[in-house]
């Protein structure tokens, strides 16, 4: 009996593993021995091209950008959802997972669209000499976009859980509102709002679709590291795309196990 | 009066206005501005866009790849879930941060992974090529990029639902002799059927809207391996943004079903426990 049951187990564990490896481990793999057979020598060279650097430039700076503004906004929508109750709640809840769910492709188109010359906001913008479409600020709109609920879903749950005695405590001891914010509540999210920044910042170097669209694509001005990537494969130039999908696993790798050690600290705490 | 553990009435109003507005501006805008686009010239826009050839060869294309993979990757992905929680072994931390990593990549990294394994001068393309099996810019690509982006939805969402609940029912069918599959149907079914649905719906919208890593595995080339988020490109870079928004409307109308479902799922889950 006991060993029928280990075999059915160990037989769907080993499929559900083999599966795993094959789709997974093995195209690490490759990637890892094409990027080992390369020269040191051409990898620098690759990495210190102009427009590699300005890719690494570009990308880095606007998902920091993006995800900064999405930290700023998403703190306060958070706590408004956990603590207030008022009429259309359930309808903004809904709504701020949109971009979880539309394919990235419409929200590239729909972003492009709103902010072009004759779009809704970009009609209204380009008079006053802000040109979005086709700029790295239209690839900054994009990432504000798809990394908008990362914050908010980490830390709305994290203030819904808050001891709300403490901030009793605070304020019989004299503290104001702010005060208590900033010394007992704040303190509290700290941990989840820099897991949701980090997660909204490693979905923003790695978004192609919602960006392609709006971003001009540039080479050294508005090309993002994903679409040099695809313009190195487009010119049969294997090196620098090998080169640069390996940095760019390095850097998600780094940002993964940063939130997984973070939470992993966290939940010693508690 | 306020209590002091509430903020002032003119913050709370102003911190929900707030919150209207940012979702409003960010979100919302840009969905109904994709729709008005799409329906810009009225009907004619939808009847020309899918009246092409193209346009329907795309839509099958995506329905046929969400059609294979989804199944698949519900069949693997609750076996890895079980597995996972009932089969003891080291590691286990590793092999769960694993199942992260298709969310943490790039798609385009996924994509150029799979040239590296698949295409002409990959690891595997040699072989693939002496027997005229073509992976990389023919369907067969497409599938597996897709099956990459969409493998661990359901085994992340089972994993927690599994782990550690009805372990004595279990137990008990066991010790009166109910055999794996009476188990699985009778008691972890019923815990998990709300995480599995929900699970399948990410899956099937994810499956339908993947991008960036089927773009770079497609070559792109129209009514033969365009899916429909890449014939919303094509269509844009041929600057027909009606047609364009047209498609994408269609794959627009799937996210806010597939948002929809989650809702429903999620009150049905909360009301079982």
């Amino acid at each position: 009996m006991k060993s029928a049951r280990l075999t059915t187990h160990g037989i769907l564990f080993g499929i559900g593993m083999t599966y795993v490896a094959l789709l997974i481990l093995l195209p690490l793999a490759v990637l890892t021995i094409r990027t080992a057979q390369l020269a040191p020598a051409d990898v620098w060279k690759i990495l210190t091209t102009s427009d590699t650097l300005a890719a690494f430039k570009v990308s880095f700076g606007q998902a920091f950008l993006a995800s900064v503004f999405n930290t700023a906004t998403g703190i306060p929508v958070a706590f408004v959802l956990a603590r207030y109750r008022f009429p259309g709640r359930k309808f903004l809840e809904l709504w701020i997972d949109l971009p979880f769910a539309l394919p990235t492709a419409v929200a590239g188109i729909a972003i492009c669209g709103l902010y072009s010359q004759s779009g809704w906001l970009g009609s209204w913008l380009e008079p006053l000499g802000i040109k979005v479409a086709y700029t790295t600020k239209g690839i900054f709109v994009a990432l504000v976009f798809v990394g908008l609920p990362f914050v908010i879903r980490t830390v709305q749950p994290i203030v819904e859980n808050l001891d709300i005695a403490e901030e009793e405590a605070a304020a019989c001891l004299g503290a104001s509102r702010f005060y208590t914010f900033r010394r007992v509540i704040f303190p509290a999210l700290t941990p989840a709002i820099v897991t949701g920044f980090s997660m909204a910042f490693a979905r923003g170097l790695g978004e192609y679709g919602s960006v392609i669209f709006i971003a001009g694509n540039i080479p050294g001005e508005s090309e993002i590291l994903p679409l040099r990537i695809v313009h190195a494969l487009e010119s049969y130039d294997y090196a620098t795309a090998t080169i640069l999908a390996t940095s760019m696993m390095i850097i998600s790798f780094v940002i993964l196990v940063a939130i997984n050690l973070l939470q992993k600290k966290h939940a010693l705490k508690h | 009066m306020n209590s002091p553990t509430e903020e002032p009435t003119w913050l709370r109003r102003a911190l929900i206005a707030f919150a209207f507005i940012h979702v409003a501006l960010m979100i919302i805008l840009p969905f109904a501005s994709v729709i008005a686009q799409a329906c810009s010239d009225g009907i004619a826009t939808f009847t020309r866009t899918f009246g092409s050839r193209d346009t329907i060869h795309a839509i099958k294309l995506t329905l046929l790849i969400a059609l294979i993979a989804v199944p698949l990757n519900t069949l693997v992905g609750i076996a890895i879930a079980w597995g996972f929680t009932h089969v003891k072994i080291p590691g286990k931390r590793t092999l769960l941060a694993l199942l992260d990593l298709p969310f943490s990549i790039s798609p385009v990294v996924v994509g150029f992974l799979f040239i590296l394994l698949l295409g002409k001068h990959g690891l595997f393309g040699g072989w693939l090529e002496a027997r005229g099996i073509k992976v990389i810019f023919a369907f067969p690509g497409l599938l597996i990029a897709t099956l990459f982006v969409t493998m661990p939805y359901i085994a992340k969402e089972l994993i927690p639902l599994m782990d550690g609940r009805g372990r004595e029912e279990e137990e008990a069918a066991r010790l009166l002799g109910a055999g794996w599959w009476r188990i699985f149907w009778k008691i972890t079914f019923p815990e998990i059927k709300w995480g599995l649905l929900y699970g399948i719906i990410l899956c099937t919208a994810r499956s339908m809207g993947e991008f960036g890593a089927v773009a770079v595995v497609s070559g792109n080339i129209r009514g033969r391996t365009n899916t429909l988020p890449l014939h919303v490109e094509a269509l844009f870079q041929d600057g027909d943004l009606p047609a364009a928004s047209a498609a994408a409307s269609v794959l627009a109308i799937l996210g806010i079903v597939s948002l929809v479902a989650r809702t429903i799922t999620d009150i049905k889950a909360k009301a079982k426990n």
